[in-house]
């Protein structure tokens, strides 16, 4: 007869594949579905409890994601902004202490390799946090700069805290002056004897935090968390609800709406940034950085491919559907889709052939769907929309008001 | 020297010199800067001891091209050899030498069957050289472009290959990317006589004779003889020094400025284009184009800057295999050193010592791990037998390659330099008693000093291993293999591009017909 296993066993029997985040006792306790996936090789929420409640919690009231496996690297050295510069393709001169910048960065190419945020944390002091692991590339960028390179993963856990009431739950925390901090900003907040940093960004599109401390307090974190929260509707929720959450807001995700250039194994596969509607942050005004001559010479040429969002007729998802032009010809493909309850539209996010997509352009969606063992086929129409499908107001108020 | 050129050349090795002729000859105006006091690179000659000279670095030539002799009048300009179509003598410790021609072997001890294989295996790998060679005079194709110049080139390569016939065409299949002592094994008997053809092929490079890849470096050393009825072998009278002092009368005869003695410190970058250079005393001399005949590393990573240029692209530079692994040593010697069997008469040849592939195998080993070998392999030359200007009357200089001495000695050289030179005499010793006594004079050059001395990154006089992974279409790297570079406006002319190492000369000439056809005319 052998004793039950203790948690850190499973962990370490679970070692082989995923870790457990600092997160875990707490997410496996108020995980009713046993939904969960492998992430960055951990384990996370797929789903709570039901979708509906965990999407309506982002939108209506709070709701907690833990992305602690997010990866994560310290930037340190003088040349650091020098670096981040030649890594981006975005001028980074703005990113001053206490602030935080959306960045794309390509390889030689100009295939974006990821996209990402960067915390401007303290003076020589940077943190990128993205999707896809990047140290190897992030290691040869760094050649001829005065700077370091650490992987901080591990060492850094990370909440998202998303929703109308995130600012009166993380006030009702003692987090004073929260409701001050501007959207990308970012600041510093005693907690537990450790110092909890707190930036006003997200996936959601809406009022919303990230949370990151030490892997040690987490638990800790997470309960003063959801004790404040209580009040303001809180619950945890798991990847399929936020997916829902950044489809509305018509943010891209790597490995959904671009392969990761580094991932490629047939590279005219991949996508510049402005084949992925991110050429607002491409600045050919600074002398060099990673992918600068493709991209000049795409701007020349024309790009391949254009991102486009789309609106299509009725209410059956358009996942990985065939987008075809007025002729039958298929155009491009659907990357991301789903109903939005809060647009209340039949939302996609779409990469389509160059030129399609123009303002008059047919285009429709072979939507394939079962009901009851009877596959239908319908050619729903398609309209581009420019904007994201759901932005709040509330998502830039400072301070927000109150919900 | 505020002045604007069209073109400033970083280097003034011999490519640098030829590249620059051949623009100043189209009308270009061009400005070599040079580091070094004199021009030549890692041709030079130079004094060791006084009243002794020698070819400090490179010091026989193999392989400049008669189409760039003829080209840039450099017999007019003074070049004259003092010896040509040198034999190779395989050196024996116990004196039964042979002598290896272009087509024969003389000596004792060879098989029939040797002295019969010797001249077709030869006259073989030659045929298979004259399809490396028919891509020398031309820049490399990129793969998997549409350019018609590309495919064009491609397609003669294959054409090339085709025609050497079916049998020609699987026999260069099958050995093309073995290693040279397997052919060798197969080939031939006498030990003495593989190991100092084993040793043509890792001359200079990271490579034993069982090492892949061998068989391309013995082929690419043969393209000299395919320009000469013997060996291709020469000496120049004067040493190396006078090719490229011929390539410098040449030049400035077309007009070319060279200053020397002004290290370049950096290419000065308008975004991404070169617009000239800033040399170390912070003179900054504009140029539409800038030319380096540095090596690939030093041209990226120090002189432009590794944040200067895409990751990719850096890391690939970052990733060039160029760790020297060749000494030279240089004896100043009060008379004519006496080999063992040797008649005086040969004493002026090329003499190996390289007794057996295994031989030569075990001194490479001893330096994959860091060491120098203990029992090293050598070519040896006594230009002053052919040249008088090298030492005083009656007294000798000997030049040797040594192998083999890697760039990074695990104890380090300033520990260890006067113990490898010793070693060294010791072996010389066995094979010419006496010699020591002999020594007026004496100096090693580790890959360091030769990094230092010439300003070649890793000390690797090829700027990197002639292998398949570094030639041709990748030779430096790919983005810079067609001597245009990812910097607009930035050109690589030197040892590190297309067709690579040696005094060889057509990696200047391919640049400058390159820049003829990319650049607008001056």
């Amino acid at each position: 007869m052998t004793a039950p296993m203790t948690e850190p066993m499973i962990a370490r029997a679970a070692d082989k594949r995923v870790l457990p985040t600092p997160f875990h006792a707490r997410a496996s306790a108020l995980c009713q579905t046993n939904c969960w996936s492998s992430w960055n090789a951990y384990t996370v929420v797929d789903l709570y409890s039901t979708l509906e409640d965990e999407y309506f919690a982002i939108r209506n009231a709070t709701a907690a994601f833990d992305l602690t496996p997010m990866a994560k690297y310290r930037i340190s050295g003088k040349d650091g902004l020098a670096y981040l510069d030649k890594l981006m393709t975005r001028k980074m001169g703005k990113l001053t202490p206490g602030r935080v910048m959306y960045a794309a960065w390509c390889n030689d190419r100009g295939h974006v390799l990821d996209d990402g945020t960067v915390f401007h944390l303290d003076k020589n002091h940077w943190r990128l946090c993205s999707q896809e692991r990047h140290l190897d590339w992030l290691l040869a960028t760094a050649m001829g700069f005065d700077v370091e390179i650490h992987d901080e993963s591990a060492e850094v856990a990370g909440l998202a805290v998303q929703g109308p009431t995130s600012c009166r739950t993380l006030k009702a925390m003692n987090l004073e002056g929260i409701e001050n901090l501007k959207p990308f900003q970012l600041r510093y907040f005693p907690f537990d004897d450790t110092e909890l940093l707190v930036s006003r960004t997200g996936f959601t599109g809406d009022l919303g935090y990230e949370l990151w401390i030490e892997p040690a307090h987490a638990e800790k974190l997470w309960d003063a968390l959801f004790i404040a929260g209580k009040p303001h509707g809180i619950l945890p929720n798991g990847g399929q609800a936020l997916d829902m959450a950044r489809i509305e807001a018509g943010f891209i995700q790597a490995g959904v709406e671009f392969v990761p250039a580094a991932e490629l194994v047939r590279p005219d596969r991949g996508r510049s940034p402005f084949e992925l509607g991110l050429g607002w942050l491409v600045h050919f005004d600074k002398p060099i950085f990673n992918g600068r001559r493709a991209l000049l010479e795409e701007r020349e040429k024309g790009s391949r491919y254009r991102f486009v969002r789309l609106d299509i007729d009725g209410n059956k998802p358009g996942n990985e559907a065939f987008i075809y032009n007025g002729k039958k010809e298929i155009v491009g493909h659907i990357t991301s889709a789903t109903w939005s309850p809060s647009a209340k539209m039949n939302i996609a996010l779409a990469s389509l052939k160059m030129p399609w997509g123009r303002p008059g352009d047919e285009l429709y969606a072979e939507i394939y769907y079962n009901r009851e063992l009877q596959w239908n086929r319908l050619m729903a129409r398609c309209k581009v929309v420019n904007d994201a499908f759901f932005a709040p107001p509330r998502r830039r108020e400072t301070p927000p008001r109150d919900y | 020297m505020s002045k604007r050129y069209d073109v400033i050349i970083v280097g003034a090795g011999h490519n640098g010199l030829v590249c620059a002729t051949y623009l100043a000859l189209a009308g270009y105006s061009v400005l070599v800067v040079e580091a070094n006091e004199r021009v030549g690179g890692a041709a030079i000659t130079r004094e060791f001891a006084p009243g002794y000279s020698v070819s400090a670095c490179a010091h026989l030539l193999f392989l400049l091209h008669p189409k760039i002799v003829a080209d840039l009048s450099l017999e007019r300009h003074g070049l004259k050899p003092a010896a040509t179509d040198l034999h190779t003598v395989a050196l024996a410790a116990d004196g039964a030498h042979l002598t290896l021609t272009a087509d024969a072997i003389d000596g004792n001890g060879v098989s029939t069957g040797d002295r019969a294989a010797y001249p077709l295996f030869l006259n073989k790998l030659r045929r298979f050289a004259g399809v490396l060679q028919k891509t020398f005079m031309t820049r490399p194709p990129r793969l998997a472009h549409k350019s018609m110049a590309d495919l064009t080139a491609l397609a003669k390569l294959g054409l090339s290959l085709r025609l050497l016939g079916r049998d020609d065409m699987r026999e260069l299949l099958r050995i093309g990317a073995i290693n040279i002592h397997d052919v060798l094994q197969e080939t031939f008997e006498n030990d003495l006589l593989k190991g100092a053809m084993g040793f043509d092929a890792v001359s200079g490079g990271n490579l034993g004779p069982r090492s892949p890849n061998t068989v391309l470096t013995c082929l690419y050393r043969l393209t000299g003889q395919l320009n000469s009825k013997g060996s291709g072998i020469s000496i120049p009278a004067g040493g190396m020094g006078a090719v490229t002092g011929s390539l410098r009368a040449g030049a400035e005869a077309a007009g070319v400025e060279i200053v020397t003695g002004t290290p370049v410190k950096r290419i000065l970058l308008d975004r991404d284009r070169a617009t000239g250079v800033e040399t170390s005393d912070g003179e900054r001399i504009s140029g539409a184009i800038v030319v380096s005949n540095a090596d690939p590393k030093t041209t990226f990573m120090k002189l432009v800057g590794a944040r200067n240029i895409e990751t990719g692209f850096a890391r690939r530079i970052d990733n060039i295999r160029m760790q020297g692994k060749a000494a030279k040593l240089h004896l100043a010697l009060d008379g004519p050193p006496t080999f063992r069997g040797l008649e005086q008469t040969q004493l002026g040849q090329r003499l190996v010592i390289a007794p057996s592939l295994n031989y030569v195998e075990r001194a490479f080993d001893c330096s994959k791990y860091g060491e120098y070998s203990n029992q090293p392999t050598m070519e040896i030359n006594i230009p002053s037998v052919h040249d008088d200007s090298l030492a005083p009357k009656g007294k000798h200089v000997l030049s040797a390659i040594i192998q083999y001495a890697p760039y990074n000695l695990r104890a380090g050289w300033d520990a260890e330099r006067a113990a490898f030179k010793q070693l060294i005499i010791d072996k010389l010793a066995e094979y010419a008693p006496g010699i020591e006594e002999r020594i007026i004079a004496s100096e090693l050059l580790t890959p360091p000093d030769i990094e230092k001395e010439f300003n070649i990154h890793g000390g690797h006089w090829h700027h990197g291993e002639c292998s398949p992974d570094q030639f041709m279409m990748l030779r430096p790297t790919p983005g810079a293999a067609q001597y245009a570079t990812p910097v607009a406006g930035l050109y690589l002319c030197g040892a590190g591009s297309h067709p690579g190492g040696g005094v060889l000369g057509l990696a200047g000439r391919n640049a400058s017909t390159e820049i003829l056809k990319r650049e607008k005319t001056p």
